[in-house]
């Protein structure tokens, strides 16, 4: 079972208590009204869904129910901080290198479209 | 005679487990669901006549009256007594918001030296006297459904669940408890 550490309650819980929230740090246009679709459509749909470090709003939602901000990594599911919102993101040189060394995928093991 | 609105109460007459986790149903309590932000705790502090507590996963308890952190600006309240609550903190004069839930919930005690065994049946915190002494308590989940857990004693802890939730989380304690032993 994968443990989360959530910053309000300040332990790792059971991921059976949280659920993912979308992208983090979108920062919300104060000109909504002058936007054209295709600028809005950019900030409320477009994602960049990377493979690799990528930083998410959780929510602990059957804990105490903040929103809080993490750095994951979608390669190896592993979390690399969490943090509370609002605060800006963390230095990613003072976080564990993503482990895309150690993590066998299946296109670096099975397939040959490397 | 008038007619009167019967009370119902969600399991009703409830007992269960095993030997090692004995289940029963609490008595009905008033509870309210209280959000405020930390300038205002002192004062409803004093207005319920128990310090809300700050840090996360910690209770106070007096005279029948437990006040539960949820979240940082969450607390549940229950009152054993049936005080009525919203009163209570309607007189604290600060700026806060509560909802009586008395109703929306109800709780199912557990008590045994397996009560540990039978929460964990379904609850994936961690239950050791270490990381969930006596008087800690949180909000999580019971396999499928939400409860707020409190641990009353080392060996009894209170399942507060939504009434709605309570033929399940009721049939699935006792369940686990059957398995925590004779």
């Amino acid at each position: 079972m994968l443990l989360i550490y959530c910053p309000y309650c300040e332990e790792e819980r059971s991921e059976l208590e949280f659920r993912q929230a979308g992208d983090a740090h979108i920062a919300r246009p104060t000109n909504m009204t002058e936007m054209t679709d295709e600028e809005f459509e950019a900030f409320f749909f477009l994602r960049d869904n990377v493979k690799g470090l990528t930083f998410e709003r959780w929510r602990h939602l059957n804990g105490c129910g903040r929103f809080f901000n993490a750095a994951r990594d979608t390669v190896s599911d592993k979390f690399l901080t969490t943090y509370k919102a609002g605060l800006p993101k963390p230095d990613l040189s003072t976080l564990r290198p993503a482990t895309e060394a150690t993590v066998e995928t299946y296109e670096a093991t099975e397939s040959d479209a490397k | 005679m008038a007619d009167l609105a019967n009370r119902t109460l969600p399991l009703s007459g409830f007992h269960g487990g095993s030997g090692a986790a004995s289940l029963s149903v609490a008595a009905p309590a008033t509870r309210i669901s209280l959000r405020a932000k930390p300038d205002a705790v002192s004062a409803l502090s004093g207005a319920l006549g128990l310090s809300l507590p700050t840090k996360p996963k910690t209770s106070a308890s007096a005279n029948g009256r437990h006040a539960l952190w949820l979240g940082p600006d969450e607390w549940l309240v229950i009152d054993e007594n049936e005080a009525d609550l919203m009163a209570a903190v309607a007189l604290s004069g600060v700026l806060h918001s509560a909802t009586d839930i008395s109703h929306r919930n109800t709780a199912i005690l557990v008590k045994g030296r397996g009560a540990d065994v039978a929460v964990n049946g379904g609850c994936p915190q961690d239950l050791s006297l270490t990381a969930f002494p006596v008087g800690a308590c949180s909000r999580t989940v019971l396999a499928k459904a939400e409860i707020v857990l409190l641990r009353t004693a080392e060996d009894a802890f209170r399942v507060e669940c939504w009434r709605s939730f309570a033929p399940y989380v009721s049939a699935l304690l006792n369940e686990a408890a059957e398995d925590a032993g004779n």
